[in-house]
């Protein structure tokens, strides 16, 4: 069993490190470890529970901006902001259910470090796309800030961004601010009925080529829709937010739009909501252990991707460019598969796997020499003893 | 105005002839100017108070040539400044006297627009404008809209983190762009993203966007393109204080609206800007907000009552909604007007660029016309209401003995009080080496340190763009250098479960 740290405060996680440094020891760091389960599986010798620095600083809905400790739960700043009719607009992903756990579970420190985002990732992006600042102690053990608590802000470099999908592998972030929008008064979803991929990818395309403002575009063929919709028929999901007099309209529009292409329904606000949240949380494949990969790619080529893999289930999200597959037993999890089929063309992350597998196979997408060259001198930037987290993304770094 | 460069390196310097000829076998013809005369046009940026002629200006079309010419340089221990269209605001394209200005202008070409994607993938040197126009038969736009986007180029966008006035809504270049291809100092291409979502690893290009041309010199772009809005229309809001449509600002942004655009100007530059562009401003008030709604016309409609309504619940005096495309652009003409206006009325004019948390804007214009009393120097106000990013333009004439060294004195103090009140130093026009002396005020020295060791990771040699951004360098060995106790630091007390 690993020993674990339990920091009260900023400075308690400067002097851990410190003291890690000058012991030689790794430090895995951790949150509320809803997202353990993901990344190369690697041996530390300490954790770092953030969990312990918790709490809101400072909230001023009209600056549209929030900072808090990096180890306060998503779920109470969620919270927060719903009850000032805000958000997070990036829509972060639940993992809880993909791995068995309730939901609810992460920090708004993992959930930055680990760049979350959700099917409103093509309108509004990711995580990185509404950090604002931070405070961190980094691998040399020195705290240091970045960024601000205004929304525009170009005042050196954007270290929100390098720390965002970094994995906690350069930095220990304590304090981290971020944008929050309003969130939007009402939804309604228009589903096209019975499509197969190609068809699908061509009703999403229409659909983000129009004005409007599609803020989810999915497809889930037949078995997987069934267990989101309970109907066994592919449905290819396009969803509307704003206030209720322009979803009306914007809906009709995509009904005109899209009427060539099959059968339509509706999803009023009341079953939107849950129909987006199975997608975001990939909930069809939870309860299972198939082993799930996420892979990015232009939306334009997802099903040609997929149909390449030529195994296992999967959806799309992000207008196509989204792909969450499951599959069986393979050896290798279908990494050969997988990598070989997306060609270069984007990235696919081995996000469930039992630990053996994610020991032996690269989990994130291998890069070129040059790249992954690069990567080595940036995390030496900030950790130059690979103290934080090494391994965690790529092996040896 | 003058700032301390780098010391100048005299060996280089001695082996101009030599280096010139070199460049010139990687570049031939007329990609290579080395005459002073020639050099003339690149000698400032946009912000021309600072000037310094280069050493040699090289105008590389292929990625080739520009590899080749880093490598040349990075093995000569030569300085590199990049050049996009030479707008910068901040001085991030100063030349210095014995670096290579690498201008980018001859990378124009669009080379592919993908609708199935809606990306388009450029050149670095083609302007912001130019990819919005060669999308829009097909109704799409690329959204940062920087004032300067007629000769802007994406290039110099990428380097600078360009925003405008679009921005709150619609994000910065970080928030729409996908992918680019970048030469690093030593000449070594890569390619990091490109038209799928995120990156595979860490965010490189998120910390190439806005590194001010310090990381390595962008030869390729792919942008993200977005459908143009079913319809558009703003509205003029005239009050009586600022403090009432800072008041108006926040409770629109309260109700969940958030406007395309949302503007501010204060009396001196409505004033300044009416006369100018004759664009139907109402001259009798202290503030003027515009605010711009798009998306359907049942959206706009709807959204346009509640912010009239709330603009008369903050006592405006005036509420003007556009009934027209034309009213519409001929609003927006005032505004983007705004910098030349000024430049009408005073011989020399000084644009700021700090943000603000948006409460605090009746304290800081309070302290703006202290400062502005006291230095003798009049200001007029322009102001990104919507996020906060203030531009005082200080008005002077550089003519007049010591005004430039008060009006750059008075800008320090602006920015200043910026950070002091919450805010940061520059909201979109970066730090170059107008703010670079300013960067403590925000940071400490340890913060600088590791953003520098950050800069290690691209340029261990300091080679490219130096002088900018950082107040002061270090060497990377001397960066990089670790003062581990082992043995001597006692286990924290922490507590361990």
């Amino acid at each position: 069993m690993t020993d674990i740290l339990n920091p009260r405060d900023a400075a308690d996680v400067e002097a851990a490190v410190q003291w890690a440094l000058a012991e030689a020891k790794t430090l895995e760091i951790v949150g509320k470890g809803s997202k353990r389960g993901i990344g190369r599986a690697a041996q530390w010798d300490l954790s770092l529970d953030l969990s312990g620095l918790s709490g809101v600083t400072l909230y001023e809905p009209q600056e549209l901006v929030l900072s808090a400790k990096a180890g306060t739960p998503l779920a109470e700043i969620e919270t927060l902001l719903a009850a000032n009719n805000q958000e997070l607009a990036f829509e972060p992903i639940d993992y809880g259910p993909l791995f068995g756990a309730p939901g609810g579970g992460g920090t708004i420190g993992g959930t930055l470090a680990a760049n979350l985002s959700g099917p409103r990732r093509i309108k509004a992006g990711a995580a990185r796309d509404h950090f604002l600042g931070f405070a961190a102690v980094s691998g040399r053990a020195e705290t240091f800030k970045s960024g601000g608590r205004v929304v525009k802000n170009v005042t050196g470099y954007d270290l929100c961004k390098l720390m965002a999908g970094s994995w906690g592998t350069l930095a220990t972030m304590t304090d981290v601010t971020v944008k929050v929008l309003p969130r939007a008064e009402t939804e309604a979803t228009l589903l096209v009925l019975g499509l197969d991929d190609a068809k699908a990818t061509q009703a999403m395309s229409a659909a983000m080529n129009s004005p409007n403002d599609v803020s989810g575009a999915a497809h889930l063929s037949a078995p997987v829709a069934r267990r989101v919709t309970g109907a066994d028929r592919a449905v290819t999901a396009l969803r509307v937010e704003g206030v209720a007099p322009s979803v009306t309209h914007r809906m009709h529009s995509l009904e005109a739009l899209l009427k060539a292409f099959g059968a339509l329904a509706t999803l009023d606000e009341a079953t939107s909501r849950p129909f987006w949240r199975s997608v975001r949380d990939v909930t069809p494949f939870a309860g299972d252990d198939r082993v799930v990969w996420r892979i990015s790619t232009a939306p334009s080529r997802g099903y040609e991707i997929a149909a390449a893999i030529g195994e296992g289930e999967y959806f799309y999200d992000w207008a196509g460019g989204l792909i969450w597959l499951a599959l069986g037993s393979l050896h290798d999890g279908g990494a050969a598969r997988v990598r070989s089929a997306l060609a270069g063309n984007g990235h696919a992350t081995l996000i469930r796997a039992p630990a053996g597998l994610r020991a032996s196979v690269a989990v994130f997408e291998p890069q070129t020499q040059g790249l992954a060259a690069l990567t080595r001198r940036v995390k030496e930037s900030f950790d130059p003893k690979s103290v934080l987290g090494p391994g965690r993304m790529v092996a040896g770094i | 105005m003058s700032v301390k460069m780098p010391e100048l390196d005299q060996a280089v310097l001695a082996r101009r002839a030599e280096i010139v000829a070199a460049l010139q076998a990687i570049v031939p013809g007329e990609g290579v100017i080395a005459h002073e005369r020639e050099m003339r046009p690149y000698e400032s940026d946009g912000l021309t108070a600072y000037r310094q002629l280069p050493f040699v200006v090289v105008l590389p079309e292929t990625t080739d040539q520009v590899s080749q010419v880093l490598a040349y340089c990075h093995a000569n221990g030569i300085r590199v400044v990049p050049r996009g269209a030479g707008t910068s605001l901040s001085g991030g394209a100063l030349p210095l006297a014995d670096g290579v200005l690498l201008g980018m202008g001859k990378f124009n070409r669009v080379r592919e627009i993908d609708f199935g994607n809606r990306v388009a993938v450029v050149e670095p040197g083609v302007t912001n404008l130019a990819i919005s126009q060669a999308v829009a038969h097909e109704g799409f736009y690329y959204a940062p809209d920087p004032s300067s986007q007629i000769a802007c180029s994406i290039g110099g966008n990428i380097a600078e983190n360009s925003g405008g006035v679009h921005c709150l809504k619609y994000g910065m270049t970080t928030n729409n762009v996908l992918g680019c291809e970048i030469v690093l100092i030593t000449g070594e291409v890569l390619r990091i993203g490109g038209k799928h979502l995120d990156a595979e690893g860490y965010d490189l290009l998120g910390i190439i966007t806005g590194s001010e041309g310090l990381l390595g010199v962008v030869t390729e772009v792919t942008v993200r393109i977005l459908k143009k809005p079913e319809t558009a229309r703003a509205v003029l809001v005239g009050f009586m204080s600022s403090e009432a449509a800072g008041e108006c600002v926040g409770k629109i942004i309260g109700a969940g609206i958030i406007p395309g655009g949302m503007e501010m100007m204060d009396r001196p530059a409505i004033h300044a800007v009416e006369e100018f562009v004759h664009a139907g401003y109402p001259l009798d008030v202290e503030a003027l907000l515009i605010v711009e709604l798009d998306g359907p016309a049942a959206e706009v409609d709807h959204l346009l009552a509640r912010v009239e309504a709330i603009a008369r619940e903050c006592g405006s005096t005036e509420c003007r909604v556009s009934t027209s495309e034309d009213e519409r652009l001929l609003f927006w003409a005032g505004r983007k007007a705004a910098f030349p206006a000024v430049g009408r009325i005073s011989p020399d004019y000084y644009c700021m660029d700090g943000t603000i948390p948006r409460a605090k804007l009746p304290l800081v214009l309070k302290r703006t016309r202290e400062l502005s009393e006291h230095y003798g120097l009049r200001v007029a106000n322009v102001f990104h209401a919507g996020d906060g990013n203030l531009h005082p333009l200080i008005l002077y004439d550089a003519n007049k003995p010591g005004e430039p060294e008060r009006t750059e004195e008075f800008g320090a103090e602006i920015l200043k009080l910026c950070v002091e009140v919450g805010g940061v130093l520059t909201g979109e026009h970066g730090v170059g080496v107008e703010k670079r002396d300013l960067m403590p005020a925000m940071f400490s020295e340890i913060d600088l340190d590791q953003q520098q060791r950050l800069k290690c990771a691209f340029d261990a040699k300091g080679l490219l763009n130096p002088g900018k951004v950082f107040p002061t360098l270090h060497r990377c060995a001397e960066l990089g250098r670790m003062h581990v106790h082992a043995g001597r630091v006692a286990f924290p007390d922490i507590p361990r479960f």
